[in-house]
């Protein structure tokens, strides 16, 4: 398994021109191309402030001022989780054409899908700063050295995650259609919309067993709100149990790895 | 030194289908092995203790029916899927043309696709980048290459994937049937390419159809059947031993047809007295002549009105019955026969009362429905005696000079005026074989000559006559 794993990191090149083809294939043939990956994160941000602002609001009832700021800064990191959980359980199935006549490492199909979902999180976050910037939120430098520790825990987690989903994907397919939902659920159970303060105690027990509302929550407390970066024991823990779930993913990949050309 | 070596290998995959998904998964994460746990109806053998040699540098074919484990074979040397039992060694880089082009994006350009493609076979983009040129040269895709791959056409597809994949400079190539894409020029390139491989001592594992690939291009060939091999050894031989059983089991499937096709009950049509006027010599008739069969007043409509476009059957009065229609090679019952070789059409009759008037013909069509040949004794002026109770016919063909292919017979035994005892339409089916691929209908005997001044190589694949 661990010579396995350092082959992953000689596929990097591979990794590296299928994540660009990926990119590349996505805006292909649209008229703002490139620019959609800008677009995608403020169209999405539009339409939650408008829901929660002006529809339904409540972010002056929770004291979130501003509320797309804050939005903002779970929004983005859960869209890369969740489309790298759906990408990821579909990409042996799409791509079996590759593992079934192709001496092709399937590892990286997973990986691709996590680091183009990356890279689109990452195109979104100008967008972010900008917001930040337009109001005048206050950052600090020494919280602002936690955000790389973050996105790579979330990275490790949801690499661990998408392979798990990959390789048990192409055994049951109903994982597709219960994944969709199952996020839908997972994200309005996450303090994304709402602040953890607004939960009942009971409620922000169970969040404690929700490794994306650590995540969410760091993003906010180091983007956000106002004081030091708090939530750091947590994300301590997190990482560690975000390494124990990628030993895990990868290890039942690698167990699965020679019925994928079978079963795709 | 060996280039490739399958000790005892044994492929064993799971019957889709049997929805016991968890068995599989349960099995795959417990045991690695995908089949361990699945009761022997479940799975299938794709390959069955199979143990071969490939030399560095020699060429080697293998060939078998669909789904005799040729492409599974191929599959495991590449290293796509494990042995489930057995050892498989390769020694070098394996390129794989088992599906071409199978990495590429439909949205992007064949440019990027080149790298994409190259960098997965393992090149490094550097080493694409200096063989770029003549890779799109050699697909002939100069004017398309920055076009999406989605708009090329099939065989540019292919070409494409083709050329990519035989640029990759590897020591072991692996073909499976691709010759099949491209027209004629592209797949002499292919060849010549080959055979370049060849000359700089490369390996190359050849699936193929083209028997007379094998037997030119390799050097050893193996024949697989129900992923178990049936002969290895010199390509001549393991084609001839192949050829053989394709054609035994051909002469089984038609005599079942044959078979099948006597049982057919003997439609029986009016009685004598309402025998009408019927064709002259309706054996052998064109399709002008083939139009008074429906004048016939018959009392069962599933006789065909008009007999050219009669799908096969059985009809008549049943007078004369020909019971029993057996077709004879010179070694007995056969269902496939050699150009040139003799062929005898036996037929078993059977006259309950006297008759008088009656004629004998048969027809053989080609498988378009061109009447290939037909005759009856009235046409060849042999005079009615009698006929009565059991007897046998036999029509005897000293040499049978048709090109090869599949032929109906029609037999049949009618009235001199065409009114039908028992008729017999395109119940029989023979397949004629030859060496040569000669084309048309008949081969007549015939020879060459030539002038001192022109000569031709020795070939050993002269006329077989």
């Amino acid at each position: 398994m661990l010579s396995n794993l350092r082959q992953l990191f000689r596929y990097r090149g591979l990794i590296q021109i299928l994540v660009m083809r990926e990119l590349k294939a996505r805006y292909r043939g649209s008229v703002l191309g490139f620019f959609w990956s800008f677009v995608n994160p403020l169209l999405l941000l539009l339409v939650y402030t408008l829901v929660f602002t002006v529809i339904i609001p409540r972010g002056e009832l929770l004291d979130l001022e501003p509320y797309a700021v804050f939005l903002f800064c779970g929004l983005l990191p859960w869209t890369w989780f969740s489309s790298s959980l759906s990408d990821g359980a579909n990409v042996l199935i799409i791509n079996g054409n590759l593992i079934k006549k192709v001496m092709f490492p399937a590892e990286i199909l997973p990986v691709v899908a996590v680091v183009s979902n990356l890279i689109h999180f990452l195109f979104g976050l100008p967008i972010l700063i900008a917001f930040l910037v337009f109001y005048a939120v206050p950052l600090q430098p020494s919280e602002l050295i936690w955000f790389p520790l973050v996105l790579l825990v979330q990275f490790i987690l949801t690499l661990g995650l998408a392979m798990m989903l990959a390789a048990l994907t192409v055994h049951f397919r109903d994982i597709k259609d219960l994944l969709a939902n199952l996020l839908t659920l997972w994200f309005f159970a996450t303090p994304i919309i709402y602040p953890m303060s607004a939960l009942p105690e009971a409620g922000k027990v169970l969040m404690d067993f929700n490794p994306f509302a650590h995540l969410a929550i760091s993003y906010q407390e180091i983007l956000f709100y106002e004081g030091p970066f708090g939530h750091w024991k947590w994300l301590l823990a997190l990482t560690i149990a975000g390494l124990v779930m990628f030993l895990l993913g990868y290890g039942l990949f690698d167990r699965l790895r020679d019925s994928f050309a079978e079963e795709v | 030194m060996l280039s490739i070596e399958l000790e005892h290998v044994t492929k064993v995959y799971r019957r889709q289908g049997t929805r016991r998904q968890f068995a599989t998964l349960k099995s795959a994460l417990l045991t690695g092995s995908l089949v361990r746990h699945l009761r022997p109806h479940e799975t299938f053998h794709a390959l069955n203790d199979v143990s071969l040699k490939v030399l560095k540098g020699a060429s080697y074919g293998v060939l078998g029916r669909n789904g005799s484990g040729k492409s599974t074979l191929l599959k495991l040397v590449a290293g796509i899927t494990k042995p489930t039992g057995g050892i498989v060694r390769v020694n070098g880089r394996v390129s794989a043309l088992i599906e071409l082009g199978a990495g590429f994006h439909p949205e992007i350009s064949g440019r990027e696709n080149v790298f994409i493609n190259g960098v997965m076979l393992g090149l490094s983009r550097r080493e694409i980048g200096k063989r770029f040129d003549e890779i799109v040269e050699f697909a002939e895709l100069e004017d398309f290459i920055e076009a999406p791959v989605k708009t090329y056409s099939s065989g540019m597809y292919m070409r494409l994937g083709f050329a990519v994949a035989i640029h990759v400079n590897p020591d072991i190539l692996l073909v499976d049937e691709v010759l099949a894409v491209g027209d004629e020029s592209f797949s002499l390139k292919c060849l010549d390419k080959f055979a370049e491989f060849k000359r700089r001592g490369k390996t190359i594992l050849l699936v193929t159809h083209g028997l007379s690939m094998i037997e030119r291009f390799c050097d050893e060939a193996v024949w697989l059947e129900g992923g178990q091999n049936l002969a290895i050894g010199d390509p001549k031989r393991v084609v001839q031993t192949y050829l053989a059983d394709i054609e035994q089991a051909e002469d089984k499937h038609l005599a079942t047809e044959d078979a099948k096709a006597q049982r057919d009950p003997l439609i029986e049509v009016g009685k004598p007295a309402a025998a009408g006027p019927a064709t002259k010599n309706a054996v052998t008739s064109g399709p002008e002549e083939s139009r008074e069969i429906e004048t016939e007043t018959v009392d069962d409509e599933a006789i065909p009105t008009n007999m050219f476009a009669a799908k096969e059957g059985r009809w008549g009065s049943g007078s004369i019955q020909i019971e029993k229609v057996t077709l004879e090679g010179d070694k007995g019952p056969a269902h496939v026969f050699h150009t040139g070789g003799p062929m005898k059409i036996r037929m078993r009759i059977n006259a309950v009362r006297p008759v008088d008037d009656f004629a004998f013909g048969i027809s053989i069509f080609s498988s378009d429905g061109v009447c290939c040949y037909g005759t009856n004794t009235d046409i060849e002026e042999m005079q009615a005696g009698s006929c009565e109770g059991d007897g046998e016919v036999v029509f005897a063909i000293d040499r049978l000079d048709l090109v090869e292919g599949t032929y109906k017979l029609d037999v049949a035994v009618h009235k001199r005026d065409g009114f039908s005892y028992d008729y017999h339409r395109l119940l029989y089916t023979f397949r004629v074989k030859s060496r040569t691929k000669d084309v048309g209908v008949y081969r007549p005997i015939h020879s060459w000559y030539f002038t001192d001044n022109i000569r031709f190589k020795q070939s050993d694949n002269g006329s077989d006559d």
